[in-house]
């Protein structure tokens, strides 16, 4: 029997699972190798649990979402998160900071329709997660290497050290040393390939934070470039911004402030 | 599912599958007449309009691009041209050509993607392109080679195909080698016969006949087929600059629905996407591109939606041909990115997003920060119209059993590419289990 594999959507914008889709070369193998049972953006067919594998993309920002994810917890042996909004809360828990019922009245004209909760979370605050693959986007090789891990029933692993790692592997030019710009690499988690630095920019951190850093040390080092006050905030509210390092740092940096 | 009689009737799409996002369709008749007709949207809001406010403009296309994972190039690129609107610069030639290729590769990811694995499936009598794959491996391994050099061409200017990270305002944080270019327009040949077959092979689908009265917009340039600059043109005479699009557009809400429709002021709703671009462009569409689009058989221009699909192949071969065009006539820019001052002010574009023209405005202060923004999708543009749409088909989908007329409620909406992702403006009225 081969495994029955789920993907669920919560808030999110659809670039985790398109992953995927964008796996050109390996789609139709891997469609031989797992039963996509429930994956409605691929499929018209949505079979009920129980579900082997559920990958689970985007955070949890209504009230029926909160609902829906332990349904799909109890259904599922093995529920991974993809993606920085499942995984963190993603760039939707800028509104953790914020006042909810602003926003509503602020995008829409009629704020009475529009059911949410006052915070986006990551799915580990709802349900037990067995694995997490990080990114926004995911990186569709690491998501490949988890689904082979799973097929061979041996535990996924993810390396969670700094991207700084991976930036100096390929021999990229340091753009913080190099041209003073301000990087979020120090302190996030590997996985893209160092993308931004070998686009001439610093990281933003779409990888979330890693399991290695030295979030005092940053903030002197984001000091020391001229990088204070809400800029130093906004590059740490981001993407991955309710993440408890980063988060406790910009909170901090933020109450100073006042 | 409740079907009572014939002149009373509900129609439930719990879900909609293969689309991006999520919504559902509901149709209920009383009497032979539609009672209700409501394409839901229960994508959570995220907010995005709300939590820009307060970010510096530069951050702007980072976080534009994450509203939608399909089609990050398009959003990136509505912000990028508002703020240069803003700021008053004024890119490179080499630059300008480059972001066409930046939405060459977009428009195939994207339309191969859409083609393929999401509407093709329907007219094949498959639930998916798995299954379609089990019928015709050739066809679906063809659309993935196509799909594949889009994906490459996103990667090549942005490092990666789904929120790429090289545009900014002002051009590009890098710009790609002569080597990477040459590598490029050798894949892009490779499938320009992959892109021919599939327009031949989607035409020859089974496609609906219909004749509705439709107001197709999109961007119009003189010289070029529309991307990222134009004017708003339509089929019923609209010829505006991009910055008159309040005066033309108006969204409004509408109390059966749940979403904010855009529509053409005091007239309604309209059409944006791949039909209306070859509709009202079709002349600068490559001459080889325009002989094998009346070779079809399909008059152009039309007003059968059903003839998206085929309007969406036709764009493929012309964004391979133009992508080879940019890249053979390539020479680096002198810099990257232009430099520029942030001031207060305010800035409006349009792009042509896989699916229909996008629009933002932003308004900043004195230090560049983003004082508002509005972001009108492709999709909520054309809500409006997939829902007058169903409500023209009511009357033929009740003489059907239930499961041909969902299938035939689906393929109206799926024809549009709705991209319920981009949820900066859809409203959720009912909650509905899965």
């Amino acid at each position: 029997m081969k495994p029955r594999v789920a993907v669920f959507k919560f808030a999110s914008c659809d670039g985790c699972q398109l992953q995927f889709l964008n796996a050109e070369d390996e789609l139709l193998k891997l469609a031989g190798q797992v039963d996509f049972a429930f994956f409605l953006e691929a499929r018209s067919r949505a079979l009920e649990g129980p579900y082997d594998i559920a990958f689970v993309e985007g955070s949890i920002a209504t009230p029926d979402d909160a609902r829906r994810i332990i349904r799909v917890r109890e259904q599922s042996r093995y529920l991974i998160t993809i993606g920085a909004c499942a995984t963190s809360g993603g760039i939707q828990a800028l509104r953790n900071w914020a006042d909810v019922e602003e926003y509503r009245r602020a995008v829409y004209p009629s704020p009475e329709f529009i059911s949410t909760l006052s915070t986006s979370t990551p799915i580990s605050e709802h349900v037990r997660v067995d694995f997490e693959i990080w990114g926004c986007p995911v990186d569709k090789n690491q998501l490949l290497a988890v689904v082979r891990s799973l097929l061979s029933k041996a535990q996924p692993v993810l390396p969670a050290y700094s991207v700084c790692m991976e930036c100096k592997r390929r021999g990229n030019v340091c753009v913080v040393v190099a041209r003073g710009e301000p990087c979020m690499g120090p302190v996030t988690r590997t996985g893209c390939g160092a993308l931004c630095p070998s686009f001439n920019r610093g990281c933003y951190g779409c990888f979330g934070p890693s399991n290695d850093l030295n979030m005092a040390s940053f903030a002197r080092l984001l000091n020391q470039q001229g990088v204070a006050g809400d800029d130093a905030v906004r590059r740490l509210r981001a993407i991955n911004g309710s993440m408890r390092p980063w988060r406790e740092t910009a909170d901090a940096i933020a109450d100073e402030k006042k | 599912m409740p079907s009572r009689t014939k002149k009373n009737k509900t129609i439930d799409i719990n879900f909609l599958p293969r689309v991006e996002g999520e919504g559902a369709l509901h149709i209920s008749l009383r009497d032979g007449q539609v009672a209700e007709l409501r394409l839901e949207i229960f994508e959570p809001p995220r907010f995005f309009e709300a939590f820009l406010r307060g970010r510096d403009s530069r951050e702007a296309p980072d976080l534009t691009a994450r509203i939608c994972g399909i089609c990050p190039v398009a959003y990136q690129m509505s912000t990028v041209h508002a703020f240069e609107h803003l700021y008053g610069i004024t890119i490179d030639p080499a630059v300008r050509a480059l972001r066409r290729l930046y939405f060459c590769g977009e428009w195939i990811e994207s339309h191969a993607l859409h083609i393929h694995m999401l509407a093709a499936p329907d007219f094949l009598g498959c639930e998916s392109v798995f299954a379609m794959a089990e019928q015709n491996r050739y066809a679906v391994e063809r659309g993935l080679r196509i799909k594949k050099v889009g994906n490459a061409i996103v990667a090549a200017l942005g490092g990666r195909s789904v929120h790429p990270v090289g545009a900014c305002i002002g051009g590009f944080t890098r710009t790609p080698s002569r080597e990477q270019m040459a590598d490029l327009r050798e894949q892009l040949l490779r499938i320009r016969g992959d892109a021919v077959e599939c327009v031949r092979w989607v035409s020859g689908f089974d496609l609906p006949t219909v004749n509705r009265d439709i107001e197709f917009v999109s961007l119009s340039h003189p010289g070029e087929y529309p991307m990222n600059e134009g004017r708003i043109v339509s089929s019923k005479g609209i010829d505006s600059p991009i910055d008159d699009f309040d005066q033309v557009f108006e969204e409004h809400q509408v109390p059966y629905s749940n979403a904010l429709h855009s529509m053409v002021r005091e007239r309604g709703a309209y059409f944006v996407g791949p039909l209306a671009r070859i509709n009202l462009n079709f002349d600068r569409l490559g001459k080889d591109i325009q002989s094998l689009a009346r070779e079809t058989g399909i008059p152009w221009p039309n007003s059968n939606p059903y003839t998206s699909i085929v309007a969406r192949a036709l764009e493929v071969l012309y964004a391979i041909d133009e992508a080879v065009r940019v890249i053979d006539q390539y020479q680096p820019p002198s810099t990257p990115a232009v430099r520029f001052e942030m001031r207060a002010g305010v800035g409006r574009a349009i792009t042509e997003a896989p699916r229909g023209s996008l629009y933002h405005f932003f308004e900043t202060d004195d230090h560049g920060l983003i004082r508002s923004v509005r972001i009108v999708p492709p999709t909520s543009q054309n809500q409006a119209r997939i829902e007058s749409d169903l409500r023209e088909m009511v009357p033929d989908i009740v003489q059907h059993p239930h499961a041909a007329a969902t299938r035939m409620c689906e393929i109206a909406i799926r024809n549009y590419d709705p991209c319920i992702s981009c949820s900066t403006h859809f409203l959720k009225l009912e909650i509905r289990k899965w």
